[in-house]
């Protein structure tokens, strides 16, 4: 019977050695690329500055929040704008990193859910209650559109915007609305920074191939960002491609002149990503671009279209950028002058999407954990 | 004449019971526990009663998931599993066993796999086995069986085998080592070889050659007495390793490896069957000689000519894709139930535009909308889907109040590591068309030339 014990005993063997792939191999120093220093270097110096320097902004503009309280004039209210646009640009470089802690509390949408929802906020300033932290509904009611909203929709110009919070000095709802919810970016932000620093050597070390491996988290929330928060939300919604021109679905709808701004930032946290360049400064580490030209083939070199796959991506974006480049800085004014200009930068986008999730993804070898396939 | 003769004592050669009646009970529990484990992953509700819509195999839409009573419909197929490993009302067990497991294929394209294609085949060929007639609840009379009732299994592993084999002669697999180069160097996380030779260029082309050498020999390695110990050896050794470097394969290594055990002796047979008794404490006889059959029926004679035709439809269909025009890589016309496994990485973007050509607006589907992750990643690549799929969205938005529907798609996929092209024609309305076996012209050909021996 020593047939039936060898194929059993195998068997059981085989099985137990599938078994035991786990997320957290530590990634050993060998001939192949070395991810974990992909991941050190994105950590490091992309994600974990850019949330600092984010708070260190959003900090900044608690700040001229509260001189604005205690003196409210033009020019505090400028210095409170100048530095909400200020903080919104910051913002660009992190919301693609929908992980861990932000994706449990909806971080992303908490902060960036646009058009915001105005009938909701003047209920909340009105005193009806509410939960900003675990009710969906008001995600559309804080954040950055929010602030927008608060900021430079609420008049014609800053004299009639001073008005409203001129109103009742001293317990003011609208301006206590506004507190609320910078306060609560301000805590939210903390608490993922805290994520991030304190997980950071687990998400280095967590360098394997399963769906939820770290290296498999960053490059399906980079080409989703990139699909959905960048080419839909900041040009395509806006510019009619899905169903009807929607220049009220701009971002900044009522500062109206950084829709381009902050389009442009995006694009460049999205570059930088890509390429593994430090958040601070110019310097290039190990990315996305680096690990594509050690996995890209080849083989089909001597077909006419190919170029490194690595380029082509880059190339895709410095083309959207061309092509963003000759939008008016208010999207607005551009959607209604000449939307073909929107729609073309769309297009110059599209073709990064569809490399990043047909060649990326599928050069990435990204497993698909949720069904048996036989690759067929 | 003589070969007429050949022919009658060959189908009159009769063989002792225990191969069939082992076959029956091993494959029984393997069908038993890839319903399970399918059962217990919750894959039931996430693929066949979570999603809004289901792709059909044509001619097939009549068969849909039937919303809770699926857990009802796969309840009967593990029963059905029970019986046929029991041996208890063989024959009505094992036809209950093939129309309930083909009729949850045939539930949503989507889920298509070779080795459920596999199993479906086996058992219809098993319904006319006499697989029951020992070690079972159902045998009385302990009769022999013919000789060509093992061999009909045998040819149906040799046919898989060979048709696999032989879809691996491309240039693809052969020159490029693709896609297991892709594959492969993802495998990094593989403990002690995979930071180290699956990131070899020539480990690639050993897996492909080897894979390839190895389906087109094993066959006749098993076939022969003296080469058979070896040629098992390598069955083990080769769907291990694919079980290893491939963990979402599931079941497929386990069916294979246990099919080959049908090309040893039957003394062999006799002694896992043997095992099987003692580790059950089963009171079954033993049987020192078994009967002679009396093969008159009419009934049994007009099995042969049915498994004949079964087979030639086995050894026929796979090859219909050389009827099509076009690179089967990419059109996949003629792809399905031909046995061609893992040849193909493919990946895809896929988007719907519904036009309303009387109002002249227009709509951009969200898949998300309708379909699962999964349905949208097999859709994205796989043209007969996204056809139905289009003419699904159609009739959705004809009756949200569309008027005169037109539905486009814009389709990008990337075959085997290829730069990613323009997959669908974008000025082709989808709405007109019909789901058919003809050519599909509205796919835009691939630019490079895949030469294979199928």
């Amino acid at each position: 019977m020593r047939f039936f014990k060898i194929f059993i005993s195998i068997a059981l063997i085989s099985f137990s050695i599938s078994c035991t792939e786990n997320d957290n191999q530590q990634n050993s120093t060998s001939d192949n690329y070395d991810r974990s220093a992909l991941l050190t270097n994105v950590v490091d110096n992309i994600i974990i500055p850019a949330h600092q320097r984010f708070q260190e902004e959003l900090t900044l503009l608690t700040e001229n929040l509260s001189e604005f309280n205690s003196n409210r004039d033009i020019e505090t209210l400028e210095n409170l704008q100048l530095q909400f646009v200020e903080t919104y640009k910051y913002w660009q470089h992190i919301e693609m990193f929908n992980i861990g802690y932000a994706e449990e509390i909806y971080y992303a949408s908490k902060m960036n859910i646009y058009p915001t929802n105005v009938s909701r906020i003047v209920d909340n300033i009105n005193g009806e209650s509410f939960d900003l932290d675990n009710n969906p509904n008001q995600y559309s009611a804080q954040g950055f559109p929010a602030l927008d909203y608060l900021l430079f929709g609420l008049g014609e110009n800053n004299f009639e915007i001073l008005d409203i919070y001129l109103d009742n000095q001293n317990d003011n709802p609208t301006l206590n609305y506004l507190s609320l919810l910078v306060a609560k970016m301000q805590a939210n932000t903390t608490d993922v920074i805290n994520y991030w620093t304190n997980n950071r050597q687990e998400f280095i070390n967590s360098s394997g191939n399963s769906a939820s491996s770290s290296l498999n988290m960053l490059a399906n929330d980079f080409v989703y960002y990139y699909e959905k928060g960048f080419r839909a939300n900041k040009i395509g919604i806006p510019a009619g491609v899905w169903s009807g021109l929607l220049p009220q679905n701009v971002e900044a709808f009522y500062k109206k002149d950084i829709s381009k701004i902050l389009a442009k930032e995006a694009l460049t946290a999205c570059t930088k990503f890509f390429n593994g360049t430090h958040f601070n400064g110019q310097f290039s580490g190990d990315g996305f671009y680096d690990y594509l030209a050690y996995l890209d083939d080849t083989n089909y070199s001597n077909s006419s279209m190919f170029i490194g796959l690595n380029d082509d991506i880059v190339s895709s974006f410095s083309n959207a950028e061309e092509k963003i480049n000759l939008l008016d800085d208010n999207f607005i004014n551009q959607i209604e002058s000449n939307n073909m200009q929107m729609l073309e930068a769309y297009d110059a986008i599209q073709y990064g999407v569809v490399r990043l999730k047909t060649n990326m993804l599928s050069i990435l070898g990204i497993s698909v954990d949720y069904y048996d396939a036989d690759g067929d | 004449m003589i070969i007429y003769k050949k022919f009658i004592e060959y189908f009159n050669e009769e063989v002792s019971p225990y191969s069939l009646s082992l076959y029956r009970i091993g494959f029984g529990v393997l069908v038993m526990f890839s319903l399970l484990r399918f059962w217990l992953k919750g894959n039931i509700a996430t693929l066949y009663i979570d999603p809004t819509f289901h792709f059909s195999y044509y001619g097939f839409s009549w068969v849909k998931p039937l919303g809770i009573y699926t857990y009802l419909l796969f309840a009967v197929c593990l029963i059905s599993a029970f019986l046929v490993i029991i041996g208890f009302k063989y024959r009505y067990a094992i036809v209950v066993l093939f129309l309930s497991f083909t009729y949850i294929e045939l539930m949503d394209k989507t889920t298509y796999l070779n080795h459920y294609y596999l199993v479906s085949c086996i058992s219809f060929l098993m319904i006319f086995l006499p697989c029951s007639s020992y070690f079972s609840f159902d045998s009385k009379q302990n009769i022999k069986v013919p000789k060509w009732t093992v061999d009909s299994l045998k040819f149906m592993i040799i046919i898989v085998y060979l048709y696999a084999g032989l879809a691996k002669i491309n240039s693809d697999w052969l020159i490029h080592a693709q896609p297991l180069k892709i594959w492969l160097r993802a495998k990094y996380m593989i403990p002690l070889i995979g930071e180290t030779l699956l990131q070899q260029n020539f480990s690639y082309y050993l897996f492909s050659w080897g894979g390839m050498i190895y389906d087109c020999l094993i066959p006749f390695l098993l076939l022969n007495k003296k080469t058979r110990n070896f040629a098992f050896f390598m069955v083990i050794a080769f769907h291990i390793m694919t079980r290893v470097l491939f963990p979402p394969i599931g079941m497929f290594p386990y069916i294979m490896i246990f099919s080959c055990i049908i090309f040893f002796d039957s003394n062999l047979h006799k002694k896992v069957l043997d095992r099987i008794k003692n580790l059950f404490r089963l009171k079954i006889k033993d049987v020192e000689k078994f009967k002679s059959i009396n093969n008159n029926s009419i009934r049994k004679r007009s099995i042969i000519p049915i498994l004949t035709l079964f087979f030639i439809f086995q050894i026929i269909f796979p090859l219909r894709s050389n009827f099509y025009k076009g690179e089967l890589f990419w059109t996949e016309q003629g792809y399905r139930f031909s046995w061609r496994v893992m040849l193909v990485e493919k990946a895809g973007f896929t988007t719907f535009k519904i036009i309303d050509n009387k109002n002249n607006k227009f709509h951009i589907v969200d898949n998300m909308e309708f379909l699962t992750p999964f349905q949208e990643k097999q859709m994205s690549f796989q043209p007969d889907m996204i056809l139905e799929y289009a003419h699904y969205l159609g009739d959705t938005y004809k009756k949200r109040g569309f008027d005169n529907v037109s539905v486009y798609a814009e389709s990008y996929v990337t075959l085997n590591g290829r730069p990613s092209m323009r997959f669908i024609d974008p000025k082709v309305d989808l709405y007109k068309l019909k789901n058919d076996f003809k050519h599909k012209k509205w796919i835009i050909p691939i630019n490079d030339d895949i030469k294979s021996l199928l």
